[in-house]
């Protein structure tokens, strides 16, 4: 099994150099690149190659590179790619590991991202409180430089970019593409309304690319072993690896690298080793806190792009929370629903009141104030802040666990209400 | 009165940035590696520098989790009470901590040593429950584990 993205990566220990990089392969495709393919036949090839984006929204990378205008459409000035490592999910962990584990994985994966949109500066903004990779990828950043694949004319080519490290002051909400672009603006994290798209008119104004981390990892093995090797990499029709997680009361909670569309049955049960002794599986959240649950008659679904949507979730980040028996479901999306209200900017409406009320609703529920007409109270609100009724998906995502709850643990609830009280508090 | 220090390094980074006015938290970020926290003298200094007003300067200060308008401690513990953290059984964890240093969520100790602060996941949650103090993650944290690490700081 081949794992492009983690093949460099010894945990616990100091990340690949650039010499050891360039050992393993690195930087080569950066050198056909720049030596001897136009930009758009890099952007044609990341398309063949169906990579999706890893950031949870799954938009195809190539598709959104194309709509940067190009050429005579171009616009004069400046032009951005965005690495979004702002990495802030509950439950998500994997881009933290591609960054520490190899830096210069993502750094030339910007160089040939940036490259195909011709863009003349790159940012990665990282998340506040990651120190360590924080430290590693400016060290990349200064090795790639050093060596001539960042600045000006790169690898003795007309291309040249600059890259810099832009530290987060800390938001959850900087993870939507728009509000990170005002916060590396320098203004407060809101979102932007839509159109126009960043693409257009992004960072300052002029054409950008935000792309998750993970996204801009597979850039560079795409194209080194071309799309066909990409796409023969999965197991679906969506080509690649993914990088999956699990955390919560599992033998072996961590992160793996496979093929993309393998089931989550086998993620839970052979790679985490399946639940811990005296627990049991209730259900799941397939890819961080704004994914809706799935639950035992799911495992066979493929962890991917089109398969887990048909169960009524989403990938999301491909990072799972397991629910286990012992663990108070009310009590658990109570906890989600905390965070969104807190992380709420506060822009909108129906998000800033909207949550709040929901979480005290909950919290009156798990500590036994509940009524019986909270439920459908609840009901209402799921629809009221589904997509399309809140400026940027925060909202969306924040009840998308508390409606599947709402299905699938339904009993719990009502026994909240009708006990006047957490039957896990009383036991 | 911002240092000729503090100065140089927001000045050497505003290169990076077509807008001056980019640079506002980055300039907070700087000042509070040098001071701790920014103070409402910090705002106005910042302020002074950008060309714009204290309220300006302090509508983006307030908005983020990691500009700190009120003085920590020499130590900053963020504890993670996300889910992940949170099944791992984090609030034991997290009530020994608040028992041990008697200090609360968004507390400093008496002797100035540490401040409590609750957190957004911390991306580390195959090792929940996790907490972060100044730039180093532990993980798998117990009770036990709590009293040794917090041994270690001064």
């Amino acid at each position: 099994m081949e794992t492009p993205l983690t093949g460099n990566i010894r945990p616990d220990r100091e990340p690949p150099s650039l010499k050891e990089y360039e050992k393993s392969g690195g930087y080569r495709a950066l050198a056909r690149v720049v030596s001897g393919l136009a930009p758009a036949e890099v952007t044609a090839i990341v398309k063949d190659s169906t990579l999706m984006g890893r950031g949870g929204a799954g938009f195809p990378t190539g598709l959104k590179w194309s709509f940067v205008p190009m050429g005579v459409d171009a616009p004069p000035g400046p032009r951005y790619l965005v690495a979004n490592a702002d990495e802030m999910e509950p439950g998500t962990f994997k881009d933290r590991v591609l960054m520490e584990g190899d830096p210069h994985q993502l750094v030339e994966g910007m160089i040939i991202s940036a490259y195909a949109i011709q863009a003349t500066t790159a940012f990665i903004f990282l998340r506040a409180d990651y120190d360590l990779a924080e430290k590693r990828l400016k060290r990349a950043v200064a090795e790639a430089y050093e060596a001539g694949y960042l600045g000006k004319n790169i690898m003795r080519s007309a291309y040249s970019l600059e890259m810099y490290v832009h530290v987060s002051a800390g938001r959850y909400i900087c993870g939507e593409e728009t509000a990170l672009l005002n916060s590396l603006e320098g203004k407060r994290a809101i979102p932007r309304a839509r159109p126009p798209f960043p693409q257009v008119s992004g960072l300052f104004g002029k054409p950008t690319v935000v792309d998750n981390v993970e996204t801009l990892c597979n850039v560079p093995h795409i194209l080194a072993n071309g799309a066909e090797w990409y796409k023969s990499l999965s197991l679906t029709a969506i080509g690649g690896t993914k990088m999956y997680g699990v955390s919560g009361r599992v033998n072996r909670p961590g992160w793996w690298e496979l093929p993309m569309g393998t089931t989550v049955r086998e993620i839970v049960e052979v790679h985490a080793g399946g639940m811990r002794p005296g627990y049991a599986l209730r259900g799941l959240l397939p890819g961080g806190a704004s994914t809706d649950f799935l639950v035992e008659q799911h495992l066979d679904t493929p962890m991917d792009f089109t398969s887990i949507p048909k169960v009524g979730s989403r990938m999301g980040t491909g990072t799972m929370i397991i629910l286990d028996g012992k663990t108070c479901p009310v009590a658990f999306v109570l906890n989600l629903l905390k965070f969104f209200a807190h992380e709420s900017c506060g822009w909108c409406t129906p998000c800033r009141e909207g949550l709040p009320w929901v979480a005290r609703i909950v919290k009156a529920i798990e500590e036994g104030q509940g009524e019986a007409r909270d439920l459908s109270v609840l009901e209402e609100h799921c629809v009221a802040l589904a997509p399309g009724r809140t400026f940027c998906a925060l909202a969306p995502g924040a009840v998308e666990p508390l409606q599947s709850a709402l299905k699938y643990f339904r009993e719990d609830f009502e026994r909240h209400i009708k006990e006047r009280g957490c039957p896990w508090r009383a036991a | 009165m911002l240092s000729d220090k503090e100065r140089e390094e927001i000045e050497a980074e505003m290169a990076r940035y077509p807008h001056k006015r980019a640079m506002v938290p980055e300039a907070l970020r700087i000042v509070q590696t040098h001071r701790g926290w920014i103070s409402d003298e910090s705002v106005r200094d910042v302020a002074e520098l950008m060309g714009m007003s204290a309220e300006e300067i302090d509508t983006i200060a307030s908005s983020y989790n990691m500009i700190f308008r009120r003085p920590v401690g020499r130590h900053v513990i963020l504890f993670c009470d996300n889910v992940s953290c949170w099944i791992m059984r984090s609030d034991a964890v997290r009530d020994h901590l608040v028992k041990r240093l008697a200090a609360g969520p968004g507390e400093t100790t008496k002797d100035g040593r540490y401040t409590v602060l609750p957190s957004a996941c911390l991306g580390d949650c195959h090792h929940a429950p996790v907490m972060m103090v100044d730039d180093e993650m532990h993980g798998n944290l117990t009770p036990e584990k709590i009293d040794r690490i917090l041994e270690r700081y001064t």
